[in-house]
């Protein structure tokens, strides 16, 4: 018992009791029970080491435990940081973090700089939508729980992302800013009780002791809309001194203050005019608006949110898969590659892989944006996260985790939501300019009024501090984007840029590679013409018989073409590079190159042969010792939905350009079904880089679509690509949008919504700055009062969230209308199948 | 008119008793739930088991 004081808590020990604890070997005094077992429990877990860190008490004994052991040093250990922190390099980490105290747009600003001064981070980005923040650094020069310390050290507190926490936070911000609001409402309504009959009594009709006894109830009921109410405003500005910045909390917290303490000494002294109406109103409009705001905001992050909550939390596993089919429930988190699970209908399917067993549909809509179930057989691949729809399908699992396709969506949707474009950090720039001018006017304000009319000094200077605060300007363009994002997602185009969206609507040039893009990508028989005495029909199952072994994509396409007519074949061998050749009941059949079926029999092609021929796409032949038997005509077959597209595209006055490596004749006859008049054939990958280089150097805006993985070099040269999202490739790909439908028309959609959310921010641009220059001269001349302007700001910045909500909207009903051409367009896709 | 100064005083008194007592009520979880008991109060749980 050294010191009369507990070793945990601080506080007095009481002289009746004796209690202690071992800490670094020494027996420490502790003032109580609870202290006791918190400090045993530290002790006990090896975090002694928290006394010797710390460096203020624990504000509350009781609440103390929870927050050793939420501690920050705890977040260093590898085990813990498994969850939330990504490996980028030897030493570099990135770890998701969700913030509380989150409450406005230059608080991410702040939390920006703050941490990218600590030596030792690489990077930090923020989310003002979401709340959540990618922190990278090197881990020989800082510690997690010293970047946690150090946005502690400024009045945030930060958790390691995960969803359910980022839920409660939610809802935990919401019922406090209800509570502020509640409060400021109730106390604005009492307050007016007490003002109102002071207004109304004329001269002499209310003796002076009853005014001051109003004024002192009045003062009574302000005292808690202002210290809790407006508490946030408070700490805001607080804040922004601390740093020597000016924030968007500044002049409504000058505002506030002035008010309050103007009308606390006119009470007191007995003189001068009370402002305790104005003062409780327009907290109460702001804390309305900010509430309504935040409602908005909580509502339209939620995609993300969506994803991340696809995966379900258990699985089916079948242990002795073709054996025994009993099942066993675990995590979804256990599951390792190779596993078999089963997935019954309507459950979700628990990680990527591949169908062993069962036929049936699944639902990719949340994965793809495509509405429609797609088909799932044995030997298809299934993404987890997606909905077995029909009847119960055996899976061998192949990816899990961080692995799959789902996660690396969410990731890339993080990446896009992280970024902060440009034309963002330019209007977050503006608006701190604007903040500083707006001080130096209220100044000038004050002291132009305290000239002219003193009575009405104080509250014209309020009126101008609150009302031209340029929260609408700081939120006018993110907004819109995350609204944006959030509805191209929906419609089956990733945003994994943030500058994706502006540069996608200002695009003059849609450069298109063809392969896999513009067509399928897979091989198919686009025409047959029988030239013997067989019939189309059976000539096609014929030569699908004598690909029946091929691997090559023709073969393919014949098989799949082909009806189920058996052929007995006899001696099938195969000439590489010049096609297959058969017996068939002795006489000798070949399939191939037309130069090789040709010397079979000897005999020239005839001319309608020759014109069928002569398209560009691949021409094979068949025939037998006899002669000529049939022709086909395989090729890559152009997407449905592309000549829409293009259309529309280019009723929209942009270029669009067919840029591919094959050849002329090809690229110009799929150019010519698709309506797009500027081909260029024939090039080398480094060609196309050189052309679209060529085309950027005339000042054009281009976007690159093409499949993602052959054309990255012109893909990362244009100023916006779009890569198909269809393969495996997704994680590595560096595309900035990515289609993951591989459904051209989600791509139209896209660009509508990239266009019509251009016009969204340019709108509320205009509108908050139209909005700053109309108020500032009214209040300047005193025709706003601080409660017309609390109602102005607020509904200012609340006009450019909804207004950014229209874009969900109108995407919504957009979704309705194309909902009826949908089952059209799927009965394309699954006849492809 | 005199009155009024205690009546002033009175209703400063019940506007924060008032706020108190909804900020418990919603504390306490009163309103978390504003259909079950209203359908508890008609279960009758006080039934002898049948045998």
């Amino acid at each position: 018992m050294n010191t009369g004081n507990c070793y945990h808590c601080g506080q007095h020990v009481p002289a009746d009791v004796d209690l202690s604890v071992n800490i670094g070997d020494r027996p420490r005094a502790m003032c109580c029970a609870g202290c006791q077992a918190v400090a045993q429990a530290i002790a006990d877990n090896g975090l002694a080491d928290y006394y010797r860190n710390r460096d203020a008490l624990p504000d509350q004994p009781r609440e103390a435990l929870p927050a050793v052991l939420d501690g920050l040093k705890l977040y260093d250990h590898a085990d813990f940081q498994k969850s939330f922190v990504r490996d980028l390099g030897e030493n570099e980490r990135e770890a998701s973090l969700i913030l509380e105290g989150i409450t406005c747009a230059a608080c991410i600003w702040l939390n920006e700089q703050h941490l990218s001064r600590l030596p030792g981070v690489i990077g930090a980005d923020l989310n003002y939508a979401t709340r959540r923040a990618r922190v990278r650094w090197d881990e020989r020069r800082i510690k997690l729980s010293d970047i946690l310390a150090a946005i502690a050290a400024i009045g945030y507190r930060a958790y390691p992302y995960d969803a359910a926490k980022s839920e409660e936070l939610a809802r935990k911000e919401r019922r406090g800013a209800l509570w502020r609001v509640f409060v400021a409402g109730f106390g604005m309504m009492q307050v007016m009780m007490y003002a109102i009959p002071v207004y109304l009594a004329g001269e002499g009709d209310m003796a002076p002791d009853v005014e001051q006894l109003m004024r002192w109830a009045s003062l009574a009921l302000t005292l808690p809309v202002v210290f809790y109410s407006a508490a946030p405003f408070f700490r805001g500005a607080w804040r922004d001194l601390k740093l020597r910045r000016a924030g968007m909390d500044t002049p409504v917290a000058l505002g506030v203050g002035a008010a309050f303490a103007a009308s606390v000494w006119a009470t007191v002294t007995a003189s001068g005019e009370v402002y305790f109406d104005s003062v409780t109103m327009f907290v109460f409009f702001l804390l309305g608006g900010r509430f309504l705001e935040m409602t908005a905001r909580q509502h339209a992050v939620g995609v993300t949110e969506a994803l991340a909550k696809l995966m379900p939390a258990f699985a089916d596993r079948v242990s002795a898969y073709p054996l025994d089919r009993f099942c066993e429930r675990v995590i979804a988190a256990d599951l390792r590659p190779g596993d078999v699970v089963v997935v019954k209908p309507g459950a979700t399917i628990p990680a990527d892989g591949r169908v062993l067993e069962g036929v049936s549909c699944a639902n990719e809509a949340l994965l793809t944006g495509e509405s429609a179930p797609v088909s799932k057989r044995p030997g298809s691949a299934v993404t987890g996260g997606a909905v077995n729809i029909e009847s119960p399908l055996y899976i061998r699992v192949e990816q899990v985790g961080e692995a799959t396709r789902l996660s690396a969506i969410v990731r890339l949707m993080e990446r896009a939501a992280m970024e902060k474009p440009r034309i963002v950090e330019l209007a977050d720039r503006i608006a701190g300019h604007f903040i500083l001018a707006l001080l130096v006017i209220a100044v000038a304000v004050a002291v132009a009024w305290w000239f002219i009319d003193p009575s009405k000094a104080l509250w014209i200077t309020v009126s101008v501090l609150v009302v031209t605060c340029p929260c609408a300007l700081s939120l006018a363009t993110p907004v819109a984007l995350t609204v944006a994002g959030g509805a191209m997602a929906r419609a089956g185009l990733l945003v994994t840029r943030s500058h994706a969206i502006e540069t996608l609507a200002r695009a003059t040039h849609f450069v298109f590679d063809k392969t896999g893009t513009l067509t399928s990508g897979r091989m198919k028989l686009l025409d047959a013409m029988p030239l013997g005495a067989l019939d189309r029909e059976r000539c096609l199952s014929l030569a699908a018989a004598l690909e029946q072994a091929s691997e090559h994509p023709i073969g393919a396409a014949l098989r799949l073409a082909a009806g189920a007519e058996i052929w007995a074949l006899d001696a099938l061998a195969s000439d590489p590079g010049c096609g297959v050749s058969a017996l068939l009941s002795g006489k000798r059949v070949r399939l191939g190159q037309l130069r090789y079926v040709g010397s079979l029999h000897g005999q020239p092609l005839p001319e309608t042969g020759a014109a069928f021929c002569g398209s560009g796409d691949t021409a094979i032949a068949l025939g037998d010792e006899t002669g000529w038997l049939a022709l086909f005509r395989i090729g890559d077959e152009v997407r449905p939905e592309a000549a829409g597209m293009v259309a529309s595209l280019r009723a929209e006055g942009r270029h669009v350009v067919l840029l591919t490596g094959d050849s002329a004749a090809v690229a110009q006859k799929v150019a010519r079904i698709l309506g797009v008049d500027e081909v260029v054939a024939g090039v080398s990958p480094q060609g196309k880089h050189d052309y679209v280089t060529r085309l950027q150097a005339g000042g054009a805006v281009v976007a690159m679509v093409g499949d993602g993985v052959n054309d990255a070099p012109v893909l990362a040269q244009a100023q916006v690509s779009v890569a198909m999202g269809g393969g495996s490739q997704l994680a590595r790909t560096q595309a900035d949008l990515i289609l993951l439908s591989e459904n051209l028309r989600h791509l139209q959609k896209g660009v509508a919504v990239a266009r019509r959310s251009l016009g969204v921010i340019r709108q509320n641009l205009v509108w908050s700055f139209a909005y700053n220059f109309v108020a500032l001269p009214l209040a300047m001349f005193g025709f706003i009062t601080p409660w017309m302007a609390g109602i102005g700001m607020s509904g200012s910045s609340l006009l450019v969230v909804v207004n950014s909500l229209r874009l969900q909207k109108n995407e919504q009903k957009n979704g309705q209308k194309n909902g009826q051409e949908y089952p059209r367009n799927t009965e394309q896709q699954s006849g492809e199948r | 008119m005199e009155i009024l100064y205690l009546l002033i005083p009175v209703s400063v008194v019940l506007v924060f008793l008032i706020g108190a007592v909804f900020w418990w009520s919603v504390r306490s979880g009163q309103f978390d739930d504003m259909e079950g008991p209203g359908y508890r109060i008609l279960m009758d749980d006080d039934k002898a088991k049948p045998d």
